[in-house]
């Protein structure tokens, strides 16, 4: 049903503006939307959901198919094979360069409110048997931002997929390059990239999956260099903040502005996955690649 | 006349009063050499005083200075010949990033660089130096232009950042600049960049990995503007003095914190004061560096490349 649903807007896209489009509504640059209780409501429709029905749905709303947040260990959950996981680089974790003004206090806070070291997490499992390296992005880690604690995880990531070749599936959540570091979380996706470079050169598939929000820094990097783009419903994905840009051009912009949708119409994103098939699609992607090819057909 | 800060006032104010003076002097036969003498003096020192001990805010204020050399003057006044290549090959040419291709020294060079107005009208035309994905694409076609014919690249970086506009986002600002680092990392040429003003963020990246970085004297460089980072830091985009001096985005931070590979001196008081000046001692460097690049075979150019963007950071292991 869902499938048909997408193919619909593909249809309609195409007719222009005035055809109504199937919304997914976006959620709020904010951390309360993550489940933890019993009984959640959803932020778009209200809707009150089980959090048994919740997790069921890979924490999307049954009614309206808004996509909650989930942390990183929930993300990866979803999307390896049980048990498969394997964490590394676990222990890198900012420090203050700069000796920037209570930055040392914000890492702490968010330390204890996520449970984590930094605000990616990274290693390697399996997706329906294949190996995979994989990181994730958590969006309630300082906004997901990157200093250089994410820069590093994620280049040894890249480096570990691109020596072992395995495939590497990236699920971006970022406001961007963490301020508080200056020009050197800037630099950060100068080093992604010629990581990056490196793994594209010896022909290892990069996967990215954009979830919500991924802006900035982060977008305009290693999210917009995958192999293959695919987004969440709803996600919103862009280089500039609305607010910014509506500042600069002085008008109002349209609500589905930068989401998932708008990029894939765009040509920006190459596919928009519902949670629900994300894994199956992430599946799909990596048995393709790791198929022997025809000069090797005996 | 170059515009004048708020800072320098004292300095001009100074330097009227001598002038008025001697033009007393002659105009009513008198002698008051020994009081210009003194003058004179004292305005050296007070020179000397003011550009010896510059704030991070007052760097950025010389840095946005309009009687700058743009990358045009640059390009002017660099090579012996020169021809402006336009547009991406797919959408327009954006003239907020100016590119070609010329000879420095009896050598071929691409430059590329982001390109500010000198006035209100200009500026509008250039959207004052800040780049659409078409800008990126275009510098990005020139760099592999260059990979094919075995140039180097000159990149000049001057931009308060890339454009924040609906039309950029849709032509997908992110994917271009993303793309440039990608292809940077990889170019098989000698490439060097030169921060001559404004290094605002993602759109200074976009033209700025290379193997090597020189940031003018008063440049800066950073991951947000200070203004910027001021109202998100304090709400208070009036703090943006105190952001300037947080963030580290001088010169002289950029070379300690290892980003920038060689602080290039300027004229004093700033490249506006004497622009002729500024673009021959750009034109020495780049002579200097790409002598010295040339002797490096490629391959050992693109692993040095590597090593020092993969180095950039400051994290522990716990």
């Amino acid at each position: 049903m869902l499938r048909d649903l997408f193919n619909k807007r593909r249809h309609y896209a195409t007719l222009g503006k005035t055809v109504e489009r199937e919304k997914v509504p976006t959620p709020d640059p904010v951390e309360k939307d993550i489940p933890k209780g019993l009984v959640e409501k959803c932020d778009a429709c209200g809707n009150l959901i089980m959090g048994k029905e919740l997790q069921k749905h890979a924490y999307t709303c049954p009614e309206c198919n808004f996509h909650f947040r989930v942390d990183a260990y929930t993300r990866i959950a979803l999307t390896l094979d049980e048990g498969s996981f394997v964490e590394l680089n676990g222990d890198v974790t900012s420090t203050n360069p700069l000796g920037f003004p209570d930055y040392e206090s914000k890492l702490e806070k968010a330390q204890k409110s996520t449970g984590l070291t930094e605000g990616a997490v990274t290693g390697e499992g399996t997706i329906d048997g294949v190996p995979v390296a994989i990181a994730v992005m958590d969006p309630r880690f300082i906004m997901g931002s990157m200093g250089s604690a994410v820069g590093e995880k994620l280049t040894r990531i890249m480096e570990r997929a691109t020596e072992v070749r395995e495939p590497l599936i990236l699920f971006t959540a970022s406001g961007g390059a963490r301020m508080q570091e200056g020009i050197l979380s800037l630099m950060q996706m100068a080093k992604t990239s010629v990581a990056l470079r490196r793994m594209h050169d010896e022909q290892v598939l990069f996967v990215t999956v954009i979830t919500h929000p991924t802006t900035g820094g982060v977008s305009a990097s290693f999210a917009s260099l995958g192999d293959i783009i695919f987004a969440e419903p709803g996600a919103m994905f862009g280089f500039a903040g609305k607010r910014v840009i509506e500042q600069t051009i002085r008008q109002k912009l349209p609500d589905d502005f930068q989401t998932a949708e708008f990029n894939l119409k765009h040509g920006m994103v190459d596919k928009v996955v519902h949670r629900k098939q994300l894994r199956d699609a992430l599946g799909v992607l990596v048995r393709i690649h790791s198929a022997r090819g025809w000069a090797d057909a005996e | 006349m170059p515009s004048e800060l708020e800072f320098e006032k004292p300095l001009s104010e100074l330097k009227n009063k001598i002038q008025e003076l001697k033009g007393f002097m002659e105009k009513n036969g008198l002698d008051l050499s020994g009081e210009v003498r003194r003058l004179e003096e004292h305005l050296d020192e007070l020179t000397e005083e003011t550009y010896n001990h510059l704030s991070a805010w007052q760097r950025v204020q010389i840095a946005r200075q309009p009687g700058r050399p743009t990358t045009l003057d640059y390009i002017k006044g660099v090579c012996t010949e020169f021809i402006e290549l336009h547009g991406d090959r797919n959408f327009r040419d954006d003239p907020s990033i100016v590119g070609g291709v010329g000879l420095i020294d009896g050598k071929p060079v691409t430059i590329i660089g982001h390109q500010k107005g000198r006035d209100t009208k200009e500026n509008i035309h250039r959207n004052f130096g800040m780049a659409h994905p078409e800008g990126y694409r275009k510098a990005l076609r020139l760099m592999k232009q260059a990979e094919k014919f075995g140039r180097p690249v000159v990149m000049f970086i001057d931009t308060a950042g890339a454009y924040p506009g609906m039309s950029a986002e849709e032509r997908g600002q992110s994917e271009a600049i993303a793309r440039n680092l990608l292809e940077m990392a990889g170019l098989r040429v000698p490439t060097i960049s030169f921060v001559t003003g404004e290094g605002g963020s993602g759109g200074a990246l976009g033209l700025g990995i290379t193997d090597r970085v020189y940031v003018l004297q008063y440049a800066w460089y950073s991951v947000i503007a200070p203004e910027s980072a001021a109202a998100i830091l304090w709400k208070d985009s009036t703090q943006a003095s105190r952001a300037a001096e947080v963030m580290r985005i001088t010169g002289p931070d950029l070379v300690e914190l290892g980003i920038a590979d060689e602080l290039i001196p300027e004229p004093k008081g700033g490249a506006q004061k004497d622009p002729a000046a500024m673009v021959a001692t750009v034109r020495e460097k780049i002579i200097e560096s790409l002598r010295e690049l040339a002797k490096k075979p490629i391959d050992e150019l693109l692993t040095e490349r590597y090593d020092k963007y993969r180095d950039m950071g400051e994290y522990v292991e716990r």
